[in-house]
Formats: structure tokens, sequence, C-alpha cells
């Protein structure tokens, strides 16, 4: 637990999952005063609308221990992915893997939207096996363009919008990924599970 | 109705911003001078949630198209209702077809109008702040714009004139250590509470970039991502820190060595390039 200024504290975890279950804990059961959660790769930013007190340092230690989650309402959602990407081949190759077993294995995983962060939509999803993990690119685009399927170390994701970016991009979706009309607004939100289905 | 006829480097409408939704993404964004904003919707009886426009740097021209009620705080502009010198930081009635006129605030950067009822712009997921970051909310403001009044309007105001004190450009911001002030050697946090720094022109909502002394890490490795908040103190590499404001991404993966305290944000909100800064350990 890291006090982080004075109005936010920073809960530090060992994994993943235990980013998840505070995350999801932290939504069910708010701080008094509770403005925003963050959870990151390691973290989970809780933001206040006062100072942190001693009871809230106790409150988010008892959180500390990742309660079984199971129970949390997840909903699946399923994106439509054209395989076409500018690396695809190169993915393929540093996988060792023909392309068309390279999408296979990428159309079977169980994805989950661990937490987002690079801009408004964007869900950084875990569940790639090792062997699925490709480094970024060395040199990044300056040009992705909205709904581009990557991958990146442990994680894969789309691009909501047009942007730069590093990721090895194997595809596209025309999913909307975010509508600030639409309830809610994020397609993929911390917590979700993601499966690729390829369309032609 | 408000007309929009000149909007200087960059003049938004914002209010108390969007909460809830970093975890999508989506960034608090706001007026970076909270105090400002909320003291001129106090001035002419706002809820305090109503939209303000916030001016950067002078060069706002408005037109009313009907009787308001306006009030003008923050970075004090000189300004002019149809070429007279009109108040700052008090209540304010323009006349049908009067201009409201703003000048190169002489200390400071952002200058707040209210209006009373607030921007009645459409909100987006909350609020009707423009974030710079991401592009959500309305678009920077246009000459040409025309802004509906709203009805956020509440008790009619009793105050005639608020007595503010003017930014300084020479201000000491309370800081505490960051989450991962222990990343840096212990020189870093002397330098950067006991040196001056200077506010760099690549400053905006975003944040303000300094220059100084450089700050060393202690620790060479990759932080994974984590959370950020307005005020954090970021170190990059290159060992220049940037100080966020209101339109700060939601996570940021080099280490925050301070914090500035919340009530000091204003203060930095009013920085502009050249202007020198301290900072002192929070009490």
């Amino acid at each position: 637990m890291l006090p982080y200024g004075d109005r936010a504290l920073l809960v530090e975890v060992a994994d993943l999952a235990a980013v998840a279950a505070v995350r999801g804990a932290l939504e069910r059961a708010p701080l008094p005063g509770q403005r925003d959660v963050v959870p990151a790769a390691r973290t989970v930013l809780v933001v206040l609308d006062r100072r942190p007190t001693d009871l809230d340092v106790a409150a988010l230690r008892r959180l500390d221990a990742p309660p079984p989650a199971a129970d949390e309402a997840t909903r699946t959602v399923e994106l439509p992915v054209v395989f076409d990407g500018p690396d695809l081949a190169e993915v393929a190759a540093l996988v060792g893997r023909s392309v068309p077993a390279l999408v296979a294995a990428l159309t079977t995983l169980e994805l989950t939207v661990a937490f987002g962060g690079f801009a408004p939509g964007f869900g950084y999803l875990t569940g790639l096996p090792e062997d699925l993990h490709v480094p970024r690119r060395a040199t990044p685009r300056t040009r992705v363009p909205a709904g581009a399927v990557g991958l990146a170390g442990e994680f894969a994701g789309a691009y909501p919008r047009e942007s730069p970016g590093g990721w090895q991009l194997v595809g596209r979706t025309d999913a909307v990924l975010f509508d600030v009309d639409r309830d809610p607004p994020a397609l993929l939100a911390p917590g979700s599970r993601v499966r690729f289905r390829e369309v032609g | 109705m408000l007309t929009v006829l000149a909007c200087g480097p960059l003049a938004t409408v914002q209010d108390r911003g969007r909460h809830g939704w970093a975890s999508i993404g989506v960034t608090t964004s706001g007026a970076a001078d909270r105090s400002a904003a909320d003291l001129a919707n106090r001035l002419v009886g706002n809820d305090p949630a109503a939209a303000v426009l916030e001016a950067t740097a002078g060069g706002l021209r408005v037109r009313a198209e009907r009787t308001l009620l306006v009030a003008l705080t923050g970075a004090p502009a000189a300004a002019r209702v149809d070429g007279r010198a009109a108040p700052f930081n008090a209540p304010l009635t323009l006349a049908a077809g009067q201009v409201l006129e703003l000048g190169m605030p002489p200390v400071g950067l952002r200058t707040y109008l209210a209006v009373r009822g607030g921007v009645g712009v459409p909100a987006v997921l909350g609020s009707r702040s423009t974030d710079t970051l991401s592009g959500l909310g309305p678009a920077p403001l246009r000459a040409g714009d025309r802004l509906p009044v709203g009805t956020l309007a509440a008790a009619e105001p009793n105050v005639d004139v608020a007595p503010v004190r003017p930014p300084s450009t020479r201000p000491v911001l309370q800081v505490l250590p960051g989450p991962r002030h222990d990343w840096f050697e212990p020189a870093a946090w002397t330098a950067l509470t006991t040196q001056e720094w200077t506010v760099t022109p690549d400053s905006n909502r975003v944040g303000l970039r300094l220059s100084g002394p450089r700050l060393t890490r202690a620790r060479a490795d990759e932080l994974p991502s984590e959370g950020l908040v307005p005020g954090a103190m970021q170190v990059p590499p290159d060992g220049a820190p940037v100080l966020f404001l209101t339109d700060h991404p939601v996570t940021g993966g080099y280490p925050v060595l301070a914090v500035v305290a919340s009530a000091d944000l204003s203060a930095a909100a009013q920085l502009r390039p050249g202007d020198l800064v301290t900072f002192r350990p929070a009490r």
C-alpha cells in the first residue's frame, strides 16, 4: 500500500489475478468518497474525493488477499477479426507456426481484459499462452488504424481509434470499441472476457 | 446564447470533469484551475457543476445575445465590455449585443468566464469538459461558435466582489513524496525541493514540463504502467520532470517522485512558460 498524494492510495499486488480481485471488490463495495479505480499491471490506484485515512488503508489491506472472484458477473465479447494484419506473417514466423495455425490458436483462446489506460476504450487483453508472446516492433508505427488488432508481450489488444503504436498487427475488427453514447461506452472493460472470431 | 468572436490560443468549455471512467481509459479533465472556475460559478450563483469557459493566455472575445450575468476569475486579463474596463472577480451584467473582450493576462495563464445558468453544450460521459488529450467533449472553441446558456443556476448571487490574490509568477507548491520516490537517489528529492524549476514551452493542460537539475534514478528497471493523479510528478529517462495537470493520461510508465498537494494544483495550473516554481515538502 503506497500513499499517492493527498487524494489517493496505490495498492500493490502480485499479479493480474490480484489486480482483478481488488478492482472487483472496490467496484462492488466502494470506499466512502471513492471517485475512480485505475487497475494496471501490478497495481490498483484508488482515487478519493478526500484525504485517505488509516481506515481506508486497513480496508484495502483486507483486499490484499484476493477473495475468490468467481461470482463476478462477466460478459463475453466476441470480436469479429479479419486476420490480414501487416505483421501477421512475421508474428507467425516468430512463434514458429504457419499463418493458419496462428489464426487457429488466436481464435480458440479466451482472453480477459486486465486493464485499460492507453486510450479511451483500449483494453489490455491477457490469456495469451507464453509461446504466443512476441516483442513489440522495434520501431513503432506513427499511424495504426482504428480497429487494428495487435499483440505485444503478454498482451493482445484492439485500437479504438487511429493512433501511433508499436504492437505487432495481426488483424482488424470493425467492432465499435468505444462509443460515448452507448452504455457501457467501452466494449472491452476490465473483467470482460474476449474471443476473436475469424471473419473473411 | 453567447457568440464566440475570437478565442486566443486556446479556449475550451470546462466543468468539474468526468469521474469514474478512468478504468476504461478516460481521464478526469475539467477546469485546470478548479478554484478559479468554482469561484466564477459562485459569483453568478451557479450550481458548482455548471460549465464555464477557460481562456488560455487571453484573447477571448464573446458577444451576449441576450442579457447575461457573467463573472471573470483566474488569470487577471484586462477585460473590456464594448471597450470599457470591466471588473474581475465580480458579477457583471452584459446587455444583449455587448461584447466582452479579454487581453493578455499580466500574470497567470487561464482566465475563467462563468455565465449564469452555465454553458449549456451537451455533456459527454457526464461532463461538458473538453479533454485535450483524448478529444472527448466539445471541440475547442472557434470563432463563430454559438454557445447555449444552460439552466444550472441556483440562488441569486449575493457577492459583489471576491477578494482573491492574483496568481503568483513564482509560486511555492507543497509536495508529498510520490509512490516511487524510492526509485530515485536521495539527492533527487533534495534537488526537487530546494532548487528553482522553470516551466518550459511544451506545457499544456496535460502537464507542465519543468527544467532544472537532472533528477537521478537509483534503479534503472522498467516500471509497469500504473495509475496517475493530477499533481503527480513523473520523471522520464531524461531526468526532467513532468507535473501532470487535469488532462493527464490515466496511467504512466515512469516513476512518480512526488505529488503536488491538491490544494496547490490551481496555482500549478496558472504557471506559464518561463515562470519559476519551487517545491517544498508538505507539512
